[in-house]
């Protein structure tokens, strides 16, 4: 069972590309996008993970404390700006797309003319 | 290509990819393990250094280097979000206030609620960027509770009022000097936790502003010019 944290990672992964496949909505794809990037941000505190340990901020506990892996932490950090000026980005090309061919229903779209 | 056969592509590109990943999970190290190499070569570089947030040392001192990418790519998707809503020819774009969305439409009770937490929320989040190397917080987090403070004011129903206490070009060019200061300071080399933090901060809360700005001119004041068509209110 120790590895169920990151079988729990891959589905939230697949359950985000399923949603992003099937949508019929950009505002929804954006969201499913989200979704599978979050997959990240469990897979990587999963693989930081220590039994016992606590944050790694040393305010209030010892420097010998036991802490969890600050680096991926770090790392899950920088996933969550990334994810959230994606999403911004990916919001604002929706907008746009609704302006301009009053749809966002991806199968709506044609290529580009 | 057809609903059906789109279907059939993903469900054989996931099949493949979840047997990959079920037995890539089953060779990783256990969870919750004790082999921490990094972390441990982290944990002691953060304390010589006397930053107390490890996580805050890890971004802004021992990899600042690579949290100036990251900067720049928050940098980047803010300025292309910036581009893509702004008022093209066919647009106009109305006076804040030029419609109702003054306090008119919102309980007292809500509005005043607003105006007293706005000083409150601004307090914590430079608070929360003054602390990032001695507690939990840093650039990112306060930025993000500063650029949305904000918009508290847009809670309480008076749009005017936030496009007066928020001056776009100010904003941008908090966002450009903040940028460009980090990257001096990235470059510069490691121990500068604390005005990096500053920088970050700065550069998150004019980001998030900048682009809100933008999704609420689209929300509320652009309108095509042809009748009836982008009328999205």
């Amino acid at each position: 069972m120790s590895h169920l944290p990151y079988l729990a990672a891959g589905w939230i992964l697949l359950a985000g590309i399923f949603g992003m496949v099937t949508s019929r909505n950009l505002v929804h794809v954006v969201v499913c996008l989200s979704v599978t990037q979050s997959a990240t941000y469990v897979l990587l505190l999963t693989i930081g993970y220590r039994k016992g340990g606590t944050a790694p901020v040393f305010s209030d506990i010892k420097p010998t404390g036991k802490v969890v892996d600050p680096v991926v932490q770090a790392m899950a950090l920088t996933d969550i700006v990334v994810n959230a000026t994606v999403t911004a980005l990916l919001l604002a090309l929706a907008v746009q797309v609704a302006k301009r061919r009053g749809t966002i229903d991806p199968d709506q779209l044609r290529p580009l003319e | 290509m057809s609903h059906r056969a789109r279907f059939a592509v993903f469900v054989i590109g996931v099949a493949g990819l979840a047997v990959l990943y079920v037995l890539a999970a089953f060779r990783l190290p256990d969870f919750g393990g004790r082999f921490h190499p990094y972390g441990e070569r982290a944990v002691t570089s953060a304390i010589a250094e006397r930053t107390k947030n490890v996580v805050s040392s890890v971004n802004f001192d021992q990899r600042a280097f690579d949290t100036v990418g990251e900067e720049l790519i928050l940098f980047a998707s803010a300025l292309g979000a910036v581009v893509l809503l702004r008022t093209v020819r066919r647009e106009r774009e109305e006076e804040a206030g030029e419609h109702g969305y003054g306090p008119a439409d919102v309980f007292d009770a809500l509005r005043l609620t607003g105006y007293a937490l706005l000083p409150v929320t601004l307090l914590i989040g430079v608070y929360i960027v003054a602390h990032g190397h001695l507690s939990p917080g840093g650039g990112f987090q306060g930025g993000v509770v500063l650029g949305t403070a904000l918009h508290l004011l847009y809670l309480t129903g008076d749009y005017p009022a936030l496009d007066r206490l928020r001056p776009v070009p100010a904003f941008e060019a908090g966002e450009a000097l903040a940028a460009g200061v980090f990257v001096i300071l990235g470059l510069a080399g490691a121990g500068l936790v604390i005005p990096m933090n500053a920088m970050v901060g700065l550069e998150v809360g004019c980001a998030i502003v900048l682009v809100l700005t933008k999704f609420f001119e689209q929300a509320l004041l652009v309108r095509t010019d042809e009748a009836g068509k982008g009328e999205g209110t």
